[in-house]
């Protein structure tokens, strides 16, 4: 394998990892400044944020996703993980480095562990991947009394369009990590607690869940904005990125 | 006063504006940069005629704030939501006496809010009380994501926030600005809640908490809010700036406001000089909703409602009378909007 499919490997992994808040891959919003294979085996990865003042605990969440995303590669034996320009860069490169929890990075300023934050945003994706896929389906012409009794089973079976088919392989992808060890006999559309939805109730639902939607994508806006502006001045920027 | 094409008046209240110092004097340490760069990117969300040089956005003048919201930026009446950042600038980043100075200049154009921080304890109290005795605030600005020594920020659920939220009210300081940002501590908590308004709006139901950036970035968790506590007030400023890149987006964001609040609990603020106010109240006062977007919420967005965010929602709350401040100011007297009733809220 040459160094430049190594490289590759590394994006394509990475591709996977999401800003936890914005639901959206890191690649795609563009915070990877670097990607380097040494001596065939070690990887080190440069990211930046949109601000200085990104909260630190998202951007652990995001550098040790990154880095065990890239040490599931077989060929990967050491990964570093470089947080740039940012208030705690320190810490946190430190940390992750030595894989230690968010409470070891932060003594004694963090109240527990980052289960719970991530837990939180999970139910948001699925959220929002959720009214994606319910909108889409009822523009399509699926009946609304279908949605609120459809099996994940019978959902996974539905004829879409290809958007169709990627909004439900994101949205079962969220599913599986809600629901977990649930089987397919199982509602494919319920609250994120697994409550059924009625049929009368269906309308308010999605406008609710929307909001979680709106919020992630203006996240999303001002994120990219706020990046485009702050890499204005770096030369050589776009060249390691994908596209 | 804003003129439309109709020659209606629009007297425009802008509820969110600074005279900062972030020169490189005045910098404490590397934070005190990294926070106005940032700034700085935030003022690239403008449309490029109106991009300043890096040199005048760190201290712009007294004269540059006259030009550009006075006169180039339509405002009758601008109020100052210092942050005071002392951890960062040696003289604050808004300085309340420069502030003040200011308004003594234009006594019927300015209100000048203070600040309090619950980490100053006792001595912070006392100081609040000849504050108040001194520059007679009607508001403050509350910053809970400043850092001080060794705390990188407070919840206004905090007992202390309870104590000065008490002296507040006891004061007659009726108007709680809350920046709700991007909060940095407790680091695993509170950047993403905004809980902590929920808290405070339902223990002092006599104040009013205006949410600055609309709890951005948790939008949602800020209307779920909203929509419950009755003195809960979204303040645009940031969001509203998203009009030029963005004009669909936002009016999603403007409609998600008006179903949870409707349209008497919502305040314009440009955050000057992040941006100036001109283009955004140009182009707030052409938008109209797509009609997806209006039908989804069942309202437009009417020249009367504007008129509401545009001023009247802040006058109610800083208790001007806008037929006699324009009198006062020389202008003519805007057609005032229906006294609306209870708004429309999500049944």
């Amino acid at each position: 394998m040459t160094c430049t499919d190594q490289i590759d490997e590394v994006w394509a992994a990475l591709e996977r990892v999401t800003d936890p808040e914005i639901d959206e891959s890191v690649t795609k919003l563009e915070f990877i400044t670097r990607v380097e294979v040494e001596a065939g085996s070690r990887v080190r990865i440069e990211f930046r944020l949109p601000t200085y003042w990104c909260a630190p605990n998202f951007a652990f969440l995001m550098a040790s996703d990154m880095r065990d995303a890239v040490e599931e590669l077989p060929w990967v034996e050491e990964v570093s993980v470089q947080l740039l320009d940012h208030f705690s860069a320190t810490l946190i490169n430190r940390s992750v480095g030595l894989k230690q929890n968010f409470r070891d990075a932060f003594p004694g300023e963090t109240d527990g562990d980052l289960s719970q934050i991530r837990q939180s945003f999970l139910g948001k994706s699925y959220q929002r991947r959720q009214e994606s896929l319910m909108r889409h389906a009822l523009r399509s012409g699926i009946d609304a009394s279908w949605l609120v009794r459809a099996t994940l089973g019978e959902l996974k079976e539905l004829p879409l369009d290809q958007e169709g088919g990627s909004l439900r392989n994101l949205y079962v992808f969220a599913w599986r990590r809600i629901h977990i060890g649930s089987a397919e006999e199982q509602l494919a559309f319920t609250t994120v607690d697994g409550r059924p939805l009625s049929l009368g109730e269906l309308k308010d639902y999605l406008r609710l869940v929307a909001g979680v939607r709106r919020t992630a994508d203006f996240n999303g806006l001002i994120c990219r904005g706020l990046l485009a502006a702050r890499n204005v001045n770096i030369p050589g920027r776009r060249e390691n990125a994908l596209n | 006063m804003f003129t439309t094409k109709s020659k209606e008046k629009i007297f425009i209240v802008d509820a969110h504006v600074h005279l900062w110092d972030g020169s490189t004097e005045n910098q404490k340490n590397i934070h005190g940069k990294q926070f106005i760069d940032c700034f700085y990117d935030y003022h690239h969300l403008s449309p490029k005629e109106y991009i300043w040089p890096f040199e005048k956005y760190q201290k712009y003048t007294e004269a540059d704030f006259e030009k550009d919201v006075f006169g180039d930026g339509y405002v009758d009446v601008a109020i100052f939501n210092p942050q005071y950042l002392g951890d960062f600038y040696y003289n604050g980043s808004s300085n309340v006496e420069r502030n003040e100075k200011f308004r003594q200049k234009h006594p019927d154009r300015i209100i000048a809010n203070g600040w309090w921080d619950p980490r100053n304890g006792e001595p912070g109290l006392e100081q609040l009380e000849k504050d108040v005795e001194k520059y007679k605030w009607r508001g403050v600005k509350l910053y809970t994501a400043e850092w001080k020594g060794e705390s990188k920020g407070w919840k206004l659920s905090d007992p202390w926030a309870y104590r000065y939220l008490e002296r507040s009210k006891e004061l007659g300081i009726k108007n709680i600005h809350v920046h709700k940002g991007p909060t940095i501590t407790p680091l695993n908590k509170d950047a993403f809640d905004v809980g902590d308004v929920d808290d405070a709006a339902s223990a002092f139901p006599e104040l009013n908490f205006i949410v600055e950036h609309v709890g951005l970035p948790r939008l949602s968790d800020f209307t779920f809010i909203a929509a419950q506590e009755k003195n809960v007030y979204a303040g645009l400023s940031v969001a509203i700036a998203l009009i030029h890149s963005r004009p669909r987006y936002f009016t999603e964001i403007i409609s998600e406001l008006l179903f949870w609040l409707g349209s008497d609990r919502i305040l314009f603020g440009s955050d000057y000089a992040l941006w100036v106010p001109k283009w955004i109240i140009d182009k707030f006062i052409a938008l109209e909703l797509p009609e997806d977007v209006a039908s989804e919420i069942g309202q437009q967005l009417t020249l009367e409602t504007k008129r509401k965010i545009l001023g009247e929602n802040a006058a109610r709350l800083y208790n001007i009378d806008i037929a006699e401040r324009s009198q006062k100011l020389g202008l003519t007297i805007p057609t005032k909007s229906k006294a609306s009733g209870e708004r429309l809220v999500a049944a």
